[in-house]
């Protein structure tokens, strides 16, 4: 047969790796055609809405239900006493904890879930919400960590303060747990002798993922078939169903989990919520849908916040700058219940990842988890379990010490940073990193930043300052990160005892088009549009033939959902080895069809040739077709392949950021002139789809960094609950990013690829921060705390006298 | 509560609705009208999730009563442009990567409509200014203007072409 394509053609029309291509799902987004958690309607949906605790710690004495009951259109009130039969009023945590469904006799966070209403409409909810008769007696409010360890009040009466917690020995009746990884007296034996020591403490504030959807389900017990169908927010449904069913008792293949379209995650929808247990508890009572969205006020109040880390740190060096030790305690103020969404073994998440890209060593890692009457949660917002506390503190550490010795805090990173040829290189806190080039990149970034031209400008403006000539000054902010995803390792990481893999399964159609469905769930990512990249340079379908499929129990294999950007070092590795599969049983088929040896066939592009005579050979459409309709000896129809993948190690991406700001001392508003970002994800699956990701998590670095804070007063109230306090950037305060790249793949993953979602954040805040307080360095700055609000950095020109 | 009958024009059709005074336009317009596209992420105007168009300017339908709402012309993302014949906003966010989980879009793309018919030629400040009432949580904008500045071109080439 006569080929009139050219390879070049066939190459192109795949829309294979590296092409940019437009994003499938932009069709209904654009169209007000999604299909999100609120677009649900079941004929017949009832509302649930929940009665919350205005204290943030206070005993129950009585909750009288009768007003709201008596409400036209109330259908029912469910309170901890209606759960507890059920064995539904406490539920686990993902992090081993257990924690109430709804309040058991006390609260213990203001915001907490105290009864659930279910009304035939939203506004007759709300109507006995009001209704609702519960009188406290207000208990000591703690909402300081420190203080939790000395106090005599004891928040949880429901765990034996001897007992030991899911971590090991509790020291205090609100400590959680202590995590301790490294060498800790070797550490402080190092930083004891060595010439030059840096301290510093800094806290990483709260803060919250706020995707613009809030999170929400409809739970539908059908009574008929006995099967339970639960639609929700979930970055993990299959983990939800399992859950839900152990919980619950109904058996798992009763239970059908569904996340429609997501509108947006960053780790905020990967817990399970009171409200989701509530609805279906309320669903199997009244036998109808029962619906619960929460609203944005709940949503910053009580479902899962984000870091509370108070870190000290000691860094140790030589004369010449060579780090040799690093040391650092963490407090970690995890709320009323230890929620946070970590892998079993890491009750700090990754947070010993805290050496950076630095080649250190010897160090010391301690954590301890304390409770205090806030929300609980302390999810990874946007990264990869603690890596962003993690690569704050470490950037931050680098700084201080650069401004201990006098050095350029530039130089002091490149005399450090772990050597390509010491790759795939142990730290000392015990992880294998893949693969690496950081010299390359942070060269790169200089130069394209002209660095040095940089630090003369400022120098001139330090100068022009104290003149009185401006009253501006300029900061530029460094960061280099190593993130580390693609959790992971079933061998060392699980949540709840599920291990970490994922999967895919794919189903070519005789037609030549094919379905693939996978254990992961995008919020915004563009799965259905990447994946199907990967596949068809796998399996030599186009990738506008191949249909992706995910977050539906009953038909998707298990998976663990999406978050810690997993899913292409995890998910996506599973679909390139399915994919591999249907092409070892399409070489067979193409070898009978050609009549040669398998061995006399190979894969190109998109299509089996035989070796040395490329004009003979079976497109994969063909083949496909062969598949289902000849019969072939020796061989089932059909062209089916199905993988679980187990990586056999995390994946490191890395980058290199640069932040030149202004800041204007007596309105401390910053202003971002320029943002170079470069970012080494492995091998690059679709540039469009990166740099955007990159655009998006720099904007919630920048919110981070710069405003972003769940605040609580003294009486635990919580002052950041609207998004009139809540900072989310708008597009005036944004910048244009400029966005640059490396390529080292990963050793170990089959196609390369490291993904890249959480990068930006990861090294995006600790670039905003260090800006900030760079600026401020030659006016004897050393370290002031996130979030840099304006009147933080005004108060921080105030205190350094800047308007004396 | 006592209802009321509420009439309004929604995307070129007449439409009547029973609602109670206290009704948000946001909720009339999803669950008694049945629209997908504006959607809620605040409640409190300031997200710009649920923005629609009334009587030629941009409103957060949350922040107003269906009530308020009697006799308005109004026009949600599903009145913009159909499957077969996209808005040129609607084609420009596809081409620019200017949406990621589509939650803020229908919201984005209608203001944005507004906004360019407010002014034809915005420069990126205006249009920065001009959306600075649209969250996006993903996208961190910079596609979006760039979205909305090619759709800018786009609609003043062709109205050249046509003189
Ligand atoms: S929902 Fe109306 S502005 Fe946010
Ligand atoms: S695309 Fe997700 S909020 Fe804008």
């Amino acid at each position: 047969m006569k080929d009139e394509v050219t390879r070049d053609e066939r190459v192109s029309n795949l829309k294979g790796l590296g092409c940019s291509r437009k994003r499938v799902e932009d069709a209904r987004f654009t169209q007000g055609k999604g299909n999100y958690i609120d677009d649900m309607n079941l004929p017949g949906t009832l509302t649930g809405d929940f009665v919350r605790s205005p204290y943030a710690h206070a005993r129950i004495k009585s909750i009288n239900i009768d007003a709201a009951m008596a409400l036209d259109g109330v259908v029912a009130v469910l309170t901890a006493k209606d759960l507890e039969p059920l064995g539904l009023h406490w539920m686990p945590t993902l992090a081993g904890d257990k924690q109430m469904v709804l309040a058991d006799g006390k609260v213990l966070f203001q915001g907490q879930e105290v009864a659930f209403v279910v009304a035939s409409d939203r506004y007759i909810a709300s109507d006995a919400v009001e209704l609702v008769e519960v009188e406290y007696e207000e208990l000591p409010v703690i909402v300081d960590p420190f203080k939790s360890m000395q106090s005599d009040v004891v928040l949880r009466e429901d765990l034996d303060p001897k007992a030991p917690g899911a971590h090991g020995p509790r020291k205090h009746h609100n400590h959680i747990f202590t995590w301790e990884v490294g060498d800790e007296e070797g550490t402080n034996a190092v930083i004891d002798d060595a010439d030059i020591v840096a301290e510093e403490s800094m806290y990483y504030h709260r803060t919250h993922p706020c995707p613009l959807e809030p999170c929400g389900c409809v739970a539908s017990m059908d009574k008929v078939n006995g099967k339970l169908t639960l639609w929700g927010t979930f970055q993990a449904p299959h983990v939800v169903r399992t859950v839900a069913s152990l919980l619950s008792g109904i058996e798992e293949h009763n239970i059908r989990v569904v996340s429609p379209d997501i509108g947006g995650g960053f780790g905020n929808k990967v817990g399970v919520y009171p409200g989701y247990i509530c609805s279906i508890v309320a669903s199997i009572v009244t036998g109808v849908p029962v619906k619960w969205v929460e609203d944005r006020m709940e949503n910053l109040m009580s479902t899962a916040f984000a870091r509370d880390y108070w870190m000290k740190g000691k860094i140790s060096a030589t004369k010449e700058g060579k780090i040799t030790g690093l040391h650092c305690h963490v407090t970690a103020d995890h709320g009323a219940f230890d929620a946070c969404a970590d892998p079993t073994k890491f009750p700090a998440g990754f947070m010993n990842i805290c050496t950076g890209s630095y080649d250190i060593p010897i160090a010391y890692l301690g954590v301890d988890g304390v409770y205090t009457n806030k929300a609980p949660g302390g999810v990874s917002y946007r990264c990869s379990f603690r890596v962003t506390e993690a690569v704050y503190f470490i950037e931050r550490m680098i700084e201080v010490l650069a401004i201990e010795m006098d050095m350029d805090a530039a130089e002091l990173r490149r005399i450090n940073f772990i050597k390509k040829e010491q790759f795939p290189y142990n730290s000392a806190l015990g992880w294998e990193y893949d693969s690496g080039d950081y010299h390359t990149a942070w060269d790169k970034a200089l130069k394209a930043v002209d660095y040095d031209g940089l630090r003369k400008e400022q120098a001139e403006r330090v100068a022009a300052f104290k003149r009185g000539e401006t009253r501006t000054i300029m900061g530029i902010g460094l960061s280099f990160f190593t993130e580390i995803v693609g959790a992971g390792p079933v061998k060392n990481c699980d949540i709840l005892g599920m291990g970490m893999f994922d999967s895919c399964e794919i189903r070519i159609h005789p037609t030549g088009s094919a379905v693939a469905r996978l254990g992961t769930i995008s919020q915004g990512q563009g799965h259905a549009t990447t994946f199907a990249q990967i596949l068809a340079s796998e399996i030599g379908i186009s990738a506008e033939s191949i249909t992706i499929e995910e977050g539906d129990t009953d038909t998707a294999p298990y998976g663990l959902g999406t978050y810690g950007s997993r899913s292409t070092p995890v998910a996506g590795a599973a679909a390139a080895m399915a994919g591999r599969k249907i092409r070892a049983k399409a070489q067979m088929i193409a070898a009978y069809l050609l009549e040669v040896h398998d061995d006399d066939v190979e894969f190109d592009v998109d299509r089996f040739v035989i070796k040395g005579a490329p004009e003979r050979f079976k497109t994969m459409g063909e083949i496909a077709y062969a598949a289902y309709n000849q019969a072939i000896p020796g061989l089932e129809p059909g062209l089916e392949a199905v993988s679980y993948y187990d990586p056999p190690n995390m994946t490191y991406p890395f980058g290199a950021y640069v932040c030149v700001m202004d800041i204007d001392v007596d309105t401390g508003v910053p202003t971002i002139n320029r943002f170079y970002a470069l970012d080494d994800c492995g091998t690059r699956i679709n540039p469009m789809v990166i740099e955007g990701q990159i655009h998006g998590g720099l904007t919630e670095a920048l919110a981070v960094a710069l405003g972003q804070e769940i605040a609580y007063d003294d009486m635990g109230n919580h002052k950041n609950a609207t998004l009139m306090d809540f900072f989310l950037p708008t597009a005036w305060e944004v910048p244009n990013y400029e966005t640059d790249f490396t390529v080292t793949p990963s050793p170990h993953h089959p196609i390369g690829a490291k993904g890249v979602g959480e990068s930006p954040h990861v090294g995006g805040v600790p670039c905003f921060s260090n800006a900030v307080q760079d600026a401020f360095r030659p006016f004897g700055n050393r370290h002031t705390n996130m979030p840099h609000d304006h009147w933080r950095i005004w108060k921080t020109a105030n205190d350094l006298g800047m308007h004396d | 509560m006592t209802k009321q009958i509420v009439s309004m024009t929604v995307n070129g059709e007449k439409k009547e609705v029973l609602a109670e005074p206290r009704e948000l336009l946001i909720y009339v317009l999803r669950e008694k009208m049945g629209m997908k596209g504006p959607h809620v992420g605040c409640e409190t105007s300031h997200c710009g999730a649920c923005t629609v168009e009334i009587d030629g300017k941009s409103v957060k339908s949350c922040t107003m009563f269906a009530a308020q709402a009697q006799g308005a012309q109004i026009t949600t993302i599903e009145g913009l442009g159909s499957p077969d014949n996209l808005h040129v906003l609607q084609e420009n966010f596809k081409e620019h990567h200017g949406l990621q989980c589509g939650y803020c879009t229908p919201g984005m793309i209608t203001r944005a409509h507004r906004l360019l018919i407010e002014n034809p030629n915005p420069t990126e400040e205006d249009i920065r200014f001009g959306i600075a009432g649209n969250i996006c949580r993903c996208t961190g904008y910079q596609n979006i203007v760039k979205s909305i500045l090619s759709a800018a071109a786009e609609i003043n080439a062709a109205k050249e072409a046509a003189q």
